[in-house]
């Protein structure tokens, strides 16, 4: 879909304003008074990126703090021997469980630069809340984490998890109680407390710098995956596969592969109970252009620019709205966005715990379940890269009462 | 647009100040939403600013947040709203009507739509709360087309460059925030320097009202005597309506008692 508003093409823009966009998807949609704490964050970080000693101290802190380069495994018992060869990029080998420890570690490096004082952030399934939260203790940062308080109720150990590490959770009573309202009530926070505290979001959408900063934090995990398959294969895979709730993984996979077009992207959403029902989390496939939590981007929407909310089994991906890179790359068709649902989610979940003995989140599980449909339908000369974006542990009581209350496996 | 001009003019020559109350189209439901905006008029209202239901309110505190679930919850839609302005207007062929939106409500159907529809509603203005300066040339473009003011709003310790764009793009009236963050009562406004009403002055900006955190009569006063020719008040008066949900007469008695004193302090 192509908007019919180009906004990145306005007239009056400066060329550093059209950098916000990506093709027409982007821009900073937030109220005036947080455009000075955005710009300042923009500054911040392109210096950042120039300044050796910064970079030095974020790949010091990603190798001996969070543990990269995390491997890639190629799976053994996973797939027959005529289909496609799976290998597995295991960022939930990541310290704090979850790809999310990345670009957690760049952004509270920023916010010392930026001379601020507290952190506040969002979280859904309450990943990213515990990357923050790790992060603001390693840095001695006073953090508050706004969590929807449906969210806090399913993800109770995350919320203990979060106060362990000195975090403070705030639980969000309004609207629908889950990750958007988070959002809305952090950016609430931030109108008043810019000067003195950095927002951190959570994913690869939101408003400008934030998607290209998170994909930046998080592009090391794509460049790994690049040198490791030509290590172990002596080529690129032909297939690279994340899941997308916002789009960080799946951007943190993608970015260094999108010059080489031979490698087929693919985002993975939730289809949650089936794209035909309302309940799912399908944002690119089944949603359409809006401005939501500061982006043009695509979002869940009624008739009336109402924002529906979005389900999935997977709390990391129920969100109605997306990254805008994961727009611009869908509009010109060099990655493609499919749907997986909570069943098929699970069937995966349980057969790499099986087959492997690797417990994959159930946000992962979704680009897995895509891989190994995938891999039936092409033979062992097909490599498919899977992001294996976040480890189960915190799915565990989740799924148990399920598999309890089924009774079927 | 010429409404609110010959309001200010009208104000000036009576050494008044507009005073401008905001309450949430629809809220708490569409019948009593206009009961409530004929009380505001005969009460004594300068203008209105109306708000338009949107269920991810990043701007608004609990009040107002909650405001747009009431209406939301009685399925107000923005049609609907529509319809409403255009009875308020035929109640008040002259008070300046003013829009205060979320951007995605605009953009939904098409922006030109959206200021179509508020044109043929007789609206004067539009503030998106969320579409700032270096995103705003758009929206504004279609706003001109259709006859209606692009307001902006002007941040605490603005830039030169912010306070300049406000002062050239603002039309109708220029909105300044009397403090950061959200809107409510929880925190009250605080005057900006002086220089800053003086530089707006300086570049030939629309009348400065202030608006965020406005709730009693003492600082209508100290706005007008720091120079600002209106001010907004919203959280106070959605409160209003918030508390007395169950008894419309008393709402109303409130309502009208609260614009009344609100607007004596403006003389």
């Amino acid at each position: 879909m192509s908007s019919q508003y180009h906004f990145a093409a306005e007239e009056q823009r400066t060329a550093e304003q059209a950098s916000g966009y990506f093709g027409d998807f982007g821009g900073m949609f937030v109220p005036e008074i947080l455009i000075p704490a955005l710009e300042q964050l923009e500054q911040a970080f392109y210096d950042a990126l120039d300044d050796a000693s910064f970079m030095a101290e974020f790949n010091q802190l990603l190798k001996n703090y969070a543990g990269r380069p995390t491997p890639l495994y190629e799976c053994r018992n996973l797939t027959g021997e005529n289909e496609g060869r799976i290998f597995l990029k295991r960022e939930d080998l990541l310290h704090g469980g979850a790809h999310k420890t990345n670009q957690v570690l760049g952004q509270v490096l920023l916010a010392k630069r930026m001379g601020k004082s507290r952190i506040i952030a969002e979280t859904g399934a309450g990943q990213h809340g515990v990357a923050t939260a790790l992060a603001c203790a390693l840095m001695d940062l006073p953090c508050v984490i706004y969590m929807g308080k449906v969210d806090c109720e399913r993800q109770q150990p995350n919320v203990y998890r979060m106060e362990l590490m000195g975090a403070t959770v705030v639980p969000v009573d309004n609207g629908s109680g889950t990750l958007k309202d988070a959002i809305n009530e952090a950016l609430r926070d931030w109108a008043a407390s810019y000067q003195d505290t950095h927002y951190l979001l959570g994913t690869a959408a939101g408003a400008h710098p934030f998607p290209t900063i998170v994909r930046e934090f998080h592009k090391m995990i794509g460049e790994e995956a690049k040198a490791q398959m030509l290590e172990q294969t002596g080529r690129l895979p032909d297939y690279a596969i994340a899941c997308v709730g916002g789009g960080s993984n799946a951007i943190g996979l993608f970015a260094d592969f999108i010059a080489d077009e031979s490698v087929r992207l693919v985002g993975v959403e939730p289809a949650g109970k089936g794209i035909d029902t309302p309940h799912h989390g399908a944002t690119l496939t089944q949603g359409s252009l809006g401005i939501l939590h500061g982006a043009h981007t695509k979002i869940m929407q009624d008739e009336n620019g109402q924002i529906e909310e979005s389900y999935s089994v997977s709390a990391g991906l129920d969100y109605p709205g997306v990254g805008p890179q994961h727009v611009y790359l869908q509009s010109i068709k060099r990655a493609e966005y499919v749907s997986v649902t909570d069943s098929e989610a699970l069937a995966a979940f349980y057969q790499l715990s099986r087959s492997e003995g690797i417990i994959p989140a159930l946000e992962s599980s979704h680009a897995l379940a895509y891989a190994i449909k995938l891999a039936k339908e092409v033979n062992s000369e097909t490599l498919i890269l899977v992001n294996l974006s976040g480890r189960g542990d915190k799915d565990l009581a989740y799924v148990r009462n399920l598999t309890n209350t089924e009774e079927a496996r | 647009m010429a409404r609110y001009q010959q309001m200010f003019e009208r104000l000036k020559q009576q050494q008044q100040i507009a005073f401008i109350p905001f309450v949430m189209l629809g809220d708490p439901n569409l019948e009593t939403s206009f009961e409530i905006i004929k009380t505001l008029i005969e009460s004594g209202a300068d203008a209105l600013e109306l708000g338009i239901p949107f269920s991810d309110p990043v701007a608004d505190g609990p009040t107002i947040q909650e405001a747009s679930i009431r209406a939301l919850a009685n399925s107000v839609t923005p049609a609907q709203c529509f319809s409403l302005l255009e009875k308020i207007r035929e109640f008040s062929k002259d008070i300046p009507i003013g829009l205060l939106v979320y951007s995605n409500l605009v953009y939904r159907n098409g922006i030109e739509n959206f200021y179509q529809r508020c044109q043929a509603a007789q609206v004067d203005s539009v503030l998106i709360a969320d579409v700032p300066l270096r995103e705003t040339e758009l929206f504004d473009r279609h706003a001109k087309r259709a006859d209606i003011a692009p307001v902006h709003i002007l941040p605490p310790n603005p830039s030169e460059q912010t306070l300049m764009q406000v002062a050239k793009r603002s039309c109708g009236y220029t909105y300044i925030l009397g403090r950061a963050g959200v809107t409510g009562t929880e925190t009250s406004a605080q005057m900006p320097a002086q220089q800053t009403l003086q530089s707006l002055r300086d570049y030939q900006a629309a009348p400065q009202v202030m608006g965020f955190g406005i709730s009693q009569p003492t600082q209508v006063q100290q706005a007008k005597a720091a120079g600002f020719e209106g001010v907004i008040s919203g959280s106070a008066v959605v409160k209003i309506i918030a508390e007395n949900l169950a008894d419309k007469p008393e709402m109303l008695a409130r309502l009208a008692d609260f614009i009344q004193r609100m607007k004596a302090a403006t003389t």
